[in-house]
């Protein structure tokens, strides 16, 4: 590990065996340490910069191969600051949040290694923690967790032993006082940037702002929201958020994504908790073509990222396209943002 | 997307043991014990009177003897959990968890949510305020941030919870309180107000 960054691009091996872990592989062949480095560390720098930051989610597969992230991720690189590595979403048994942002590193792009509570105990949480950092994972977005009746084990027990805000709490007093929950001392203590999600569409209306604050107190330096929809009554939140100060101690992401086709509209007013379509985005979706749906999708999440970047204090937008990945960098373009790598991003007087 | 399967309850797979009580409903009990499936439970006291009780339950000389006296008595200790837990489990739905957070969430108890959240709703909450993982019943945190803020007692659920001692399930809790062992479970409300 020690400094020296490994440029895991130049240093991997070809694509013939699909089975091949860029993580795994690449060091063997380079030589130069077991652990796969993102050449730089671009997010936590990006926000501090008063920068518009995009970051992109990404699903891993349902099964034993890391390059289909790297597929995912490649397309990104010179789009986003970092993409989220999803922790078993949806609670179906994906590959590791932590395996995963590893591929991504590997891949060049930063990851943020999304740690839910559902499925680990405390013991479980911390330890993956410390793993995160040993091996260089920079970004750890802790949330509660999709319960486990919505997956694919139904059957399967819920953990919940901590928390999303008591898992913050750990993660900052493991980094910042170098101690476990037990009080056990660490030795080197973690370093991450730490985030946490919330949904400010979902009731209660008014404690959510509030509820980001106990998250900001716990330790959340960056936030990521669910889906946004209705810019306007986001900005309604953003108010509230301003008047406790929130985006002074804590970068905030807006949560953003396309509507592909009228069967995910559908299932997005019926089936996802906490999300909201307007009425207005829905009958916008309908009102065309069945085989332009995609495009207004992209075109509505567009005018909604433009939207959203003029609100004071949303540092940047957090991109929810799985399983359209490819389709990011038309949206950002459409949205008027440049690739970061190339122009800079355009400032924003937060 | 968070949820991958919407559409309400999953009928399939086999269930574990602790689901296959029958679902309670409305302001019924609900099971008790760390490994029993917590459903929502609106409490059935008024947040008005419970904040008035929680006055004559406060730690005194009195209590706190009568505390130790249970304790070094181990029948008359159960005898007095039981009944601590059957009146907990009627009005609140109480699964004696043994450290009771009740009078910092508007009497509605946080260990009656699915997720066990103790500092705040999930992003799950329904347009209509159902619970994310039962639908048809309401988010066990609406109604501790409607009773705290019909009380003027917002500033509680601006409080830290702190992680739980799983060793504790099934203990009294007044017995704890009343020993001052409580102190422990959250911190001060934290620096910023609600929103209006």
């Amino acid at each position: 590990m020690s400094g020296e960054m490994l440029d895991a691009r130049a240093g991997r091996p070809g694509r013939a065996d699909s089975r091949g872990a860029p993580g795994g592989e690449a060091p063997r062949s380079g030589g130069a340490g077991v652990i796969p480095r993102a050449s730089t560390v671009t997010f936590r720098a990006t926000l501090e910069s008063g920068a518009f930051t995009v970051t992109a989610e990404i699903g891993p597969p349902r099964g034993a191969d890391a390059g289909a992230i790297e597929r995912k991720v490649a397309p990104l690189r010179d789009w986003v600051a970092a993409v989220n590595i999803t922790d078993n979403q949806g609670a179906s048994v994906r590959l590791a949040s932590w395996a995963g942002s590893l591929a991504a590193m590997a891949a060049g792009v930063e990851p943020i290694m999304q740690l839910t509570c559902r499925d680990r105990n405390r013991i479980a949480l911390q330890s993956d923690l410390l793993g995160a950092s040993a091996l260089g994972i920079p970004n750890i977005l802790v949330m509660t967790g999709d319960h486990p009746r919505f997956g694919d084990h139904a059957e399967a027990k819920p953990v919940f032993d901590l928390d999303s805000v008591q898992l913050l709490w750990a993660a900052r007093v493991m980094r910042d006082d170098g101690k476990l929950l037990s009080g056990r001392n660490l030795s080197p203590p973690p370093d991450w940037f730490l985030g946490a999600v919330e949904n400010p569409a979902a009731p209660p209306a008014r404690f959510r702002a509030a509820r980001l604050a106990k998250k900001v107190a716990a330790g959340a330096q960056f936030v990521q929201t669910q889906y946004v929809f209705d810019a306007a009554a986001f900005a309604g939140w953003m108010t509230q958020v301003r008047d406790l100060g929130l985006h002074e101690r804590c970068h905030i992401l807006a949560g953003v994504g396309p509507v592909s086709s009228l069967r995910a509209l559908a299932h997005l007013e019926r089936g996802v908790p906490g999300v909201q379509v307007p009425a207005d985005v829905a009958r916008r979706l309908r009102g065309v073509p069945e085989d332009r749906v995609a495009d207004e999708g992209i075109a509505i999440c567009a005018e909604t990222i433009s939207e959203l970047s003029e609100i004071p204090g949303v540092a940047g937008v957090h991109v929810m396209a799985v399983g359209a990945e490819h389709r990011i960098p038309l949206i950002l373009q459409q949205a008027g943002l440049a690739p970061m790598l190339a122009a800079g991003r355009r400032g924003h007087a937060g | 997307m968070r949820s991958s399967t919407g559409g309400g309850r999953l009928a399939a797979g086999p269930k574990p043991a602790s689901a296959a009580a029958p679902l309670a409903g409305r302001g019924a009990a609900a099971p008790v014990g760390p490994d029993a499936a917590p459903r929502p439970v609106s409490p059935r006291a008024p947040a008005r009177s419970m904040y008035l009780l929680h006055h004559l339950l406060e730690p005194n000389r009195g209590y706190r003897r009568l505390a130790a006296w249970l304790e070094a008595r181990p029948r008359r200790r159960r005898l007095f959990t039981a009944a601590e837990k059957a009146v907990k489990q009627e009005l609140f739905g109480c699964r004696m968890c043994g450290q009771c957070t009740l009078p910092s969430t508007g009497y509605a108890c946080p260990m009656t949510c699915p997720k066990q959240l103790r500092n705040g709703p999930c992003g799950g909450v329904g347009a209509d305020g159902g619970c994310e993982v039962y639908p048809e019943m309401r988010c066990v945190w609406l109604e501790a941030v409607e009773r705290a803020e019909s009380q003027g007692r917002t500033g509680d659920l601006l409080r830290l919870q702190l992680p739980i001692d799983h060793r504790l399930w099934g203990q009294s809790s007044w017995i704890r309180y009343w020993q001052g062992r409580d102190e422990d479970l959250w911190t001060d409300p934290v620096r910023s107000g609600m929103g209006r």
